[in-house]
């Protein structure tokens, strides 16, 4: 099997930028991990990429061909949809086609555009990632799938909203050090607890904001890269997906996500390695609740016991597991069809030194990403491993 | 929008005839199904469901997404009625009286903002 390394990366400035199209969001993103590959245009087999509601944003279905122009390719492109894992599953697409031998250079990526439409309908908008019949119905919401299962895990674990509150402290805390971020605010316990509900037991401050944006990498396989001579010092190692019953009524557990376990063990079977070998993890804490259910699922804490993590000190930029330096999805930003690629940009930047925080994770050899669509219907988790 | 199997299935829980789908090995499940989402067993019956339910979560939603504009703020809970769970709106209850493990009932309501039936638990008479 052909190894994969990732050649560039490219995001653009996360937040609100209603005024800017899809299109021109990922151009700059797709040019940014071009020129950072240094790769001929003409070596670019395909691309794979990640959008989620870009019929009710901009009106714009078969969004393939119209991305792969804007990255300035003449390739075949492929849109992925997987609610905000829908970037995820495109890089493991990606993965898997330098792996089988398919091709040797192909762009993965992702872009959403949200803020053009407002907070009600990007709420409505979000709500179809969700069973249509049986939650959004009655009227479940995102911050409310959410906050059902926060409640639930309080009950079976224990836990509460200040420890919740740790977590998004953390996060902004890591967002100052990361240009690419949307807030550059550091909050405090106190700023979280005291921020209006959304969906109690969640608060504004436990929810990622509403973000624009685009991500994009470049893969390539180990031979291209070394008869190129590129300077590509992280691979990707490992590679594993897993899904669950689309609503929450139908799952057994109501404070457990195992669609991300089963990812979770499958990435680190494909990577020969195991949770005690991971230096650094990028989560999806598209609340802050799912930063909890993700540690857990990843097998880096017992079930009950993530939940105090950061109160504890552990997974903060000076703690022995730093969890999202990126800021995560909470103060990095959202742009949900972006996030799993997004990610991925983040860790290996993190991995091979030049990230704004990468210096809190000096000696990092292992990295590992987790990226969920729904209420982790659907998961994905990658390994990326660097050269020391 | 109709929605066969899904509709039958809620105008039957409107007049006290709620029932779910078991499988051979006792999953149950919701329609519309043609295999068992658990173990994939084609032979579904339809059962009985129980007359009532006890809460196993629950949110009030202060922001609402348009469709329940009218609503807010409501409780959307999930409840276990036998070998099912169920999703719905609290109805009838003060937010604060709802508390895990609170017994309910199932019943069909109308959802403020669309006209739509909408899935409502009420408080249960014990």
């Amino acid at each position: 099997m052909t190894d994969v390394r990732i050649a560039g990366v490219g995001l653009t400035k996360f937040g609100s930028h209603p005024e800017r199209t899809g299109r021109d969001l990922f151009a700059e993103a797709a040019l940014a991990a071009r020129e950072d590959a240094g790769v001929s245009r003409d070596d670019y087999e395909e691309i794979f990429y990640g959008n989620f509601m870009g019929e009710l944003a901009e009106k714009q279905g078969h969004q393939g061909p119209v991305m792969a122009e804007a990255a300035g390719l003449d390739c075949p492109a492929t849109r992925y949809e997987q609610a905000c894992a829908s970037a995820g599953v495109a890089f493991r697409q990606a993965v898997a086609a330098i792996r089988s031998g398919a091709a040797d250079v192909v762009l993965a990526g992702g872009m959403e555009r949200m803020n053009n439409l407002g907070t009600a309908e990007v709420t409505q908008s979000l709500a179809i990632a969700a069973d249509e019949l049986f939650e959004v119905r009655a009227g479940v919401t995102f911050p409310g799938a959410y906050a059902l299962m926060a409640r639930a895990y309080f009950d079976a674990f224990g836990g509460d909203s200040e420890d919740l509150a740790h977590i998004a402290v953390k996060n902004h805390a890591n967002a100052m050090h990361n240009d690419y971020a949307q807030f550059h605010r550091e909050i405090t316990v106190d700023d979280a607890l005291e921020s209006p509900v959304v969906a109690d037991p969640l608060t504004l401050y436990d929810a990622c904001p509403i973000t624009d944006g685009a991500s994009a990498v470049v893969l390539v396989s180990d031979d291209y890269a070394e008869r190129r001579g590129l300077d590509a010092p992280v691979s990707v190692t490992g590679s594993g997906q897993g899904g669950d019953k689309a609503a929450l009524q139908d799952r057994p557990h109501l404070a457990r996500t195992p669609a991300a376990t089963k990812a979770a063990d499958a990435a680190y079977a494909d990577a020969g390695i195991g949770p005690d070998d991971v230096d650094v993890a990028e989560v999806h804490d598209c609340f802050t609740i799912a930063e909890v259910l993700a540690l857990e699922s990843l097998g880096l804490y017992d079930h009950g016991e993530g939940v105090g993590a950061a109160a504890r000190g552990e997974t903060t930029r000076d703690g022995d597991l730093p969890v999202n330096l990126s800021g995560g999805l909470k103060a990095k930003g959202h742009p949900v069809g972006a996030t799993g690629t997004a990610q991925i940009v983040e860790m290996t930047k993190l991995l091979r030194g030049d990230h704004g925080n990468s210096d809190a994770v000096p000696d990092a050899r292992v990295g590992v990403t987790h990226n969920a669509g729904g209420t982790v219907a659907s998961a994905v988790v990658h390994v990326l491993e660097v050269d020391r | 929008m109709s929605d066969t199997g899904y509709d039958e299935w809620l105008a039957a829980i409107a007049d006290g005839e709620g029932y779910y789908l078991a499988c051979p090995d006792g999953h149950g499940s919701l329609p519309p199904r043609r295999s068992c989402p658990h173990c994939g067993a084609a032979e579904l019956t339809a059962e009985p469901l129980p007359e009532t339910g006890e809460v196993l979560t629950f949110t009030e939603v202060h922001v609402p997404a348009p469709n329940f504009a009218d609503e807010a703020p409501y409780v959307t809970a999930i409840a276990s009625f036998g070998p099912v769970k169920l999703t719905g709106v609290v109805r009838d209850l003060p937010a604060d009286e709802v508390d895990l493990g609170t017994t309910v009932s199932v019943d069909v309501g109308t959802n403020a903002t669309t006209d739509e039936r909408l899935l409502v638990f009420r408080p249960a008479s014990e």
